[in-house]
């Protein structure tokens, strides 16, 4: 074990680390943007919609992330749509998390109780507006530790993106085991930075969620 | 050049979907014994022995499995091991699927009444004949919908020991594609099959899983 080159490293990982933040941060607001619009669409759209989400629930679920990452990037160009590696990384997680967080947001619109909306109807309110003012913040304050789960595991797997050379926290640490020859030392210092990110990235989501929610948020 | 037929690239995908299948039950049962070991300490008496459990379940589902699979690959010849990627593979899965097991099956253990353990005591069964006799079988039994799904995400997460070098189903598909320049094609099928393997799966565990909630 020899830690010499770590100094001469760090600014390489600090850099890997933003960019890693930077895709989970994307990810986690389009993926829960993308899955409300998918569990409403399930649950109220016309009846081709519905099927459609649910194949694509079907789909991302029952294949690996690391083959979607590839259909994505080296597949869709023969389609004709190129993307950057970091677009397709992002692209490609906000996808995959979109169909675990589907599920996740339609459990919680399920579980708010239907008297609400009555409720909220017959206040005289429309029914977009009783989707986001009613039942909405409800849902969400229900499913709230099951979606952060969900963001944290998608941030872990977010190393897999490293593959199609985008500079985040993984991508950076093969560069340096390839210059340094101290493989195991690299991954094992890169494998603390990912667990103090994954401990701290859950101790934001909670308290930040316990302010935008209230309290009862775990 | 060789040129490659779609039956070509689908016979090559096959059977390199064995290895796969292979690795996902080596992983799945090795998973399941150093797992079950995980439990003991993880519901021990003693506070260190817990303490311990939930670090190693901590570890492990708080770092990303590529990572683990690094350390295995590079790790264990440091320490004098001669390793293949197999083996690296099936042992990196193997402590993967350890602790995950571990906690899901904690959770069956945690969610029996008390009562189940003073039952067992009172008919003079001692700690290991409690567990083996009343409160395991009970524990697996209303954990077997996650356990299930659990396997699924093992046999996905398969596909990354292709990047340390094991040649399953993706590594296959990469060299398939530097072949043939047909990613589209290549990567579709690719899907398929993984999709053909964890359908059912999920489909079984959400049958558990409304079973469980009509009980």
């Amino acid at each position: 074990m020899a830690f010499a080159w770590l100094p001469g490293a760090l600014g390489d990982i600090a850099h890997g680390a933003a960019t890693t933040i930077l895709l989970i941060a994307v990810t986690t607001l389009a993926g829960t943007l993308l899955s409300i619009l998918g569990a409403a669409g399930r649950r109220n759209g016309p009846a081709l919609l519905k099927r459609a989400i649910a194949c694509y629930v079907e789909v991302m679920r029952n294949t690996p992330f690391l083959v979607q990452l590839f259909f994505i990037f080296f597949g869709l160009p023969s389609l004709g749509i190129r993307l950057d590696p970091i677009l397709a990384a992002m692209l490609a997680m906000t996808l995959n998390m979109a169909a675990y967080t589907i599920e996740i947001v339609g459990a919680g619109l399920d579980a708010v109780p239907g008297g609400q909306t009555e409720a909220a109807l017959a206040l005289g309110l429309r029914p977009r507006q009783v989707f986001v003012k009613i039942v909405l913040p409800q849902a969400l304050k229900i499913i709230y530790p099951a979606l952060t789960s969900q963001v944290v595991i998608m941030m872990l797997e977010s190393a897999v993106v490293s593959q199609i050379a985008v500079r985040e926290l993984t991508y950076e640490a093969d560069m340096l085991q390839a210059r340094t020859f101290r493989s195991f030392e690299t991954y094992f210092v890169v494998t603390l930075v990912y667990l103090a990110l994954s401990m701290a990235l859950r101790r934001l989501l909670v308290s930040g969620g316990r302010r935008a929610l209230g309290a009862g948020v775990s | 050049m060789i040129e490659f037929t779609s039956w070509d690239i689908v016979r090559n995908l096959l059977l390199a979907a064995r290895w796969t299948v292979l690795l996902s039950l080596a992983a799945f049962i090795g998973g399941g014994i150093v797992g079950l070991i995980v439990l003991f300490f993880r519901i021990a008496k003693n506070k260190w022995s817990r303490r311990i459990a939930s670090g190693y379940i901590a570890l492990f589902q708080g770092t990303p499995l590529l990572m683990q699979l690094f350390l295995m690959f590079f790790g264990l010849p440091m320490l004098g091991l001669r390793i293949e990627p197999w083996t690296a593979a099936a042992l990196g899965l193997t402590f993967f699927a350890s602790a995950y097991l571990a906690e899901i099956w904690r959770s069956g253990v945690a969610a029996l009444p008390l009562g189940q353990w003073d039952a067992g005591a009172s008919l003079g069964l001692h700690y290991l004949q409690e567990l083996r006799l009343i409160i395991l079988p009970q524990a697996f039994s209303i954990t077997r919908a996650p356990t299930v799904g659990f396997l699924v995400q093992l046999i996905k997460s398969t596909a990354l020991t292709s990047i340390i070098g094991f040649e399953e189903l993706v590594r296959t598909s990469n060299a398939i594609n530097n072949a043939t320049f047909e990613p589209f094609k290549v990567y579709g099928l690719v899907a398929l099959i993984f999709f053909i393997m964890c359908f059912p799966l999920t489909q079984y565990a959400r049958r558990l899983e409304k079973q469980a909630a009509a009980r």
